[in-house]
C-alpha cells in the first residue's frame, strides 16, 4: 500500500520511500521520514494533488510521488 | 505578487552578500525561519514597519535588512529566506545555509510555529549545529492556543540550551523580551569552529551521511516536540481551516469560486477607480494649465511650452490618474489575498493542469506574481527547484497583464465595449477582463506545455507545497504595504518612464524629417504591418515605443492623435472614444489591441529580469518571442474573422 491509496479520511504510517535523489531529500525534510503517521485530509478539484497532514503541516502532495511513498 | 523596491529596482538581483553596516560597532543577527511562521511580522515589528516589508519568496540576503537598538547597541537585523531545512539543495536553502555557516551573523533568530513546533524545530537543531548563539522565537502563540496547545517555553529552553521566547504578532510588547534574549546571547563566547563542521561542508557528504543526519533531527525534533507540547486532542477534520479548504477547494466549487474571486476583485478596482482616475485627471488638466501659465509668465518659447506641457506633463499625468486609481485599490486587495492564505490555495486548485505540462504547481504562485508585475513574478520563480520547471515559469510570466497593462485594458473595455456606466455596465467590463486573463491563463498553460514537449523536453519532478492555516490579516499592514511599497513604487517606476517617454514622444512627432514628422514616417512604415494585424502603423509604433513601461502606449497613441484634434480632459471615456474612432478605430481595432495588450514582448524591466535570473540571452530572446508571437498570430486571426462581421 502506498500513500495514494490513502482515501480522504484515512489514516496510515510511512514506512519507506521509492525514490532517489533530490526528491528523496525534499520528502525526509517535510518529515516523512519512517513511522510518521499521515492523515489523507482531502484531494484538490481535479482530484490530484492531495492534502495530507504531516507532523502537524497541511502538505499538498502529487498522486505520482504519493505512489512512491510506502505505507506501513 | 511580491513587489517592492527591493525586488525589481536595477542593482538588487546580485545574490551577493553585503551586509550595510551603520556603524562599525553594529552587531549582525540573522532571522530565519520556515516560510508561514510570521517571520516578517516579527522583522517588521523589530525594525520599524516600513523598513522592509517585502514578503516575497526568492528575495537575496542583500536586500532584507533593517536596523533596530536597544539600551546602546545597534542591530542589523538580516531577513533570510524562509526554508524548512538547510540540508536540501534549492537556491533558497543554499543561501540561507551559506549565510549561516559564513559567520557573518552575531547571532540567529530562528523564528518557529507554535502551533506546529516539532516541524520548525528542524531548523532549529540544524542552526544550532553551525552557532550556538541562537534565541528561539516561538511565534504564533495564539494560533496554538486555538489549536488547544500547551507549550512548556522553559522546559524547551532547557532542552535546547538555548533562550526561548514566546511571541504574538499581535503584541509587540513580547518583542522586549526577544531583544533581551539576543543580548544575552551575545555576551557568550562563540563556539569554536570546528563543532560547526557536519552541515558547512555539506557539499562533501554522501547522500547517505546526510540522510542520516535528517532522520536524527527529525527523530529529536519529534523527541523535544513530545515533551513540550501537549493537548491538541482536537480533530484536524473538524477545524475552522478544514471548513473553509472544503469550500475553496471543492470539487464543485473550487474552480468556480476562483474565477468569481477574481471578477469580484477586478469589479472593486474598476468602479473604485472611477472617480479618483476622474478627480486626479482634472487636478491634473488644471495644474497643467498653471504650468502654462507660468512658462508664460516666464516668457518661455511657445516650442518649450509645448514639449513641457503636452509632451512631458500630459504623458505623466495620463500615467498617473489612469493608473494609480486601480493600483490603490487592486494591490491592497490582493495583498489581502495573500495575507489570508489564499494563494496557495490557489496553487493547490491549479496544480493538476500545470501538472499535465509537466510544469511545477508553484507556478500558479509565480504566475499570480505576474499580475502586480511580470518582473517580481520572473524574481519569485526562485521558489521552483528544478531549472527546467523554473524557466517554464519564467518564459510564460508574461502571459498575465500586470499592473502596467490592467488599467489600459480597463481603459480600452470601458471606451469601446461598456462606455454606458451602471452597476451591470462595471460588471460587464469586469467580466471582459477576466475573459482577457482567463485567455492568458489558458495559453500560459499551452505555451508551458508545448516547451515541455519540444526544447524543455522533461517529466514534473516532485512537489510538495505547504497550506498554511488562514490567517486573519493585520489591516494596517496590508495597507502599508500594498500602497507604500507596491503601489507607489510601481507608480513611481513609471512615472520616472512617462516623462523622458513624453520628452520623446513629443521630439518624434515634431521633429520633421522631409515633409513628414518622424513619428508620421515611422508609423507609415509600420502602417502595412499594424493593418495586417488589425490594428494600425500608429498603435504598433505605440506598443514598440511602450518597450520601456506599458503604461505610455495609450498616451503615444493620444499624443499623435491630439495633433489634429484636441481634447481637454484625458479621463472623459466619450470624449476618448471619439477621439479614437476620428483616428480610425473601430471596435475591431478595440479587439486586436486588447489582445497585443495581453500578448507582446515584456517591458524592458521584465527582459533585464530574465538576462539577469537566466543568465543567458537566448532565454531572454524566447521570453520577448513567444508572447509576441502569440500575440500576432491572435490578432491576425481575429482581424480575419472579425472583419466578417
Amino acid at each position: 500500500m502506498n500513500l495514494a491509496d490513502l482515501q480522504p479520511g484515512e489514516r496510515g504510517m510511512v514506512q519507506g520511500l521509492l525514490l532517489e535523489g533530490g526528491q528523496r531529500r525534499r520528502l525526509l525534510d517535510i518529515g516523512l521520514v519512517q513511522n510518521t503517521p499521515v492523515q489523507c485530509l482531502g484531494r484538490s478539484p481535479a482530484g490530484d494533488p492531495s492534502a495530507y497532514l504531516i507532523r502537524g503541516a497541511v502538505i499538498a502532495l502529487r498522486a505520482q510521488d504519493c505512489r512512491q511513498i510506502i505505507l506501513a | 505578487m511580491g513587489l517592492t523596491k527591493g525586488s525589481v529596482a536595477g542593482g538588487a538581483l546580485d545574490a551577493g552578500l553585503v551586509i550595510h553596516k551603520k556603524q562599525p560597532q553594529d552587531r549582525v543577527v540573522a532571522l530565519a525561519g520556515n516560510p508561514n511562521v510570521g517571520k516578517s511580522t516579527i522583522f517588521n515589528a523589530l525594525t520599524g514597519l516600513h523598513q522592509h516589508t517585502g514578503n516575497w519568496p526568492g528575495k537575496t540576503v542583500t536586500n532584507a535588512q533593517g536596523y533596530y537598538s536597544s539600551g546602546q547597541q545597534s542591530y542589523v537585523l538580516v531577513d533570510i529566506p524562509g526554508v524548512y531545512s538547510l540540508l536540501a539543495s534549492s537556491a533558497e536553502e543554499e543561501v540561507a545555509r551559506d549565510f549561516i555557516c559564513s559567520r557573518a551573523a552575531d547571532a540567529v533568530i530562528v523564528v518557529c510555529n507554535g502551533a506546529c513546533l516539532e516541524r520548525s524545530l528542524n531548523l532549529v537543531l540544524q542552526t544550532l549545529e553551525i552557532t550556538n548563539r541562537v534565541v528561539v522565537c516561538v511565534n504564533l502563540l495564539d494560533e496554538a492556543q486555538a489549536k488547544g496547545l500547551t507549550l512548556q517555553l522553559p522546559r524547551l529552553a532547557e532542552l535546547l540550551g538555548v533562550p526561548v521566547v514566546g511571541t504574538i504578532a499581535s503584541q509587540p510588547q513580547s518583542l522586549n523580551e526577544l531583544k533581551q534574549a539576543v543580548e544575552q546571547v551575545l555576551a557568550q563566547k562563540t563556539a569554536s569552529a570546528e563543532s560547526m563542521g557536519r552541515l558547512c561542508g555539506l557539499e562533501h557528504l554522501s547522500t547517505e551521511k546526510i540522510e542520516k543526519l535528517t532522520l536524527e533531527y527529525t527523530r529529536r525534533a519529534e523527541e523535544i516536540a513530545a515533551e513540550v507540547v501537549s493537548g491538541g486532542t482536537e480533530v484536524y477534520g473538524h477545524s475552522r481551516d478544514w471548513r473553509i479548504d472544503r469550500l475553496l477547494c471543492s470539487r464543485l466549487g473550487g474552480y468556480a469560486l476562483m474565477i468569481l474571486l477574481l471578477a469580484v476583485v477586478f469589479w472593486l478596482t474598476l468602479t473604485g477607480a472611477n472617480y479618483p482616475s476622474e478627480l486626479l485627471s482634472q487636478g491634473f488638466g488644471w495644474l497643467g494649465e498653471r504650468l502654462d501659465d507660468g512658462l508664460v509668465w516666464l516668457q518661455a518659447p511657445p516650442w518649450l511650452r509645448d514639449l513641457l506641457v503636452q509632451g512631458v506633463w500630459r504623458t505623466l499625468s495620463w500615467v498617473v490618474s489612469v493608473m494609480l486609481p486601480p493600483m490603490a485599490i487592486f494591490f491592497p486587495l490582493f495583498t489581502l489575498l495573500e495575507d489570508v492564505g489564499y494563494l496557495p490555495r490557489v496553487a493547490y486548485n491549479l496544480d493538476r493542469p500545470f501538472q499535465a505540462c509537466r510544469a511545477c504547481g508553484k507556478q500558479a504562485l509565480t504566475m499570480a506574481m505576474g499580475f502586480g508585475c511580470n518582473a517580481a513574478g520572473v524574481i519569485g520563480c526562485r521558489i521552483i527547484d528544478s531549472p527546467r520547471e523554473r524557466l517554464l515559469a519564467i518564459l510564460t510570466n508574461n502571459f498575465v497583464p500586470c499592473n502596467g497593462r490592467f488599467p489600459t485594458l480597463i481603459a480600452l473595455i470601458s471606451m469601446f465595449f461598456v462606455w454606458q456606466m451602471g452597476l451591470a455596465a462595471s460588471w460587464l467590463a469586469a467580466l471582459l477582463l477576466v475573459a482577457v486573463i482567463l485567455l492568458g491563463i489558458g495559453l500560459t498553460f499551452l505555451v508551458t506545455r508545448i516547451l515541455s514537449g519540444t526544447i524543455l523536453k522533461g517529466e514534473a519532478s516532485s512537489f510538495a507545497l505547504e497550506l498554511p492555516a488562514y490567517r486573519r490579516p493585520r489591516l494596517l499592514s496590508v495597507i502599508v504595504r500594498s500602497v507604500f511599497d507596491r503601489t507607489l513604487f510601481v507608480l513611481g517606476r513609471a512615472a520616472a518612464v512617462a516623462a523622458p517617454c513624453g520628452l520623446l514622444i513629443w521630439l518624434l512627432a515634431n521633429l520633421h524629417w522631409g515633409d513628414a514628422s518622424l513619428l508620421a514616417q515611422l508609423a507609415a512604415w509600420l502602417e502595412p504591418l499594424g493593418r495586417w494585424l488589425g490594428m494600425d502603423g500608429v498603435i504598433l509604433l505605440a506598443f514598440i515605443l511602450g518597450l520601456p513601461a506599458n503604461e505610455n502606449v495609450v498616451p503615444v497613441m493620444v499624443m499623435w492623435y491630439l495633433q489634429t484634434g484636441s481634447l481637454t480632459e484625458l479621463n472623459d471615456l466619450a470624449a476618448m472614444r471619439e477621439l479614437f474612432v476620428a483616428n480610425g478605430w473601430t471596435w475591431r481595432t478595440a479587439v486586436c489591441t486588447l489582445l497585443f495588450m495581453l500578448l507582446h514582448w515584456p517591458c524592458s524591466t521584465t527582459l533585464l529580469t530574465i538576462k539577469q535570473e537566466t543568465g543567458s540571452w537566448r532565454w531572454t530572446a524566447l521570453a520577448f518571442a513567444l508572447p509576441t508571437f502569440c500575440g500576432a498570430a491572435l490578432c491576425f486571426v481575429a482581424a480575419r474573422i472579425l472583419s466578417l462581421f
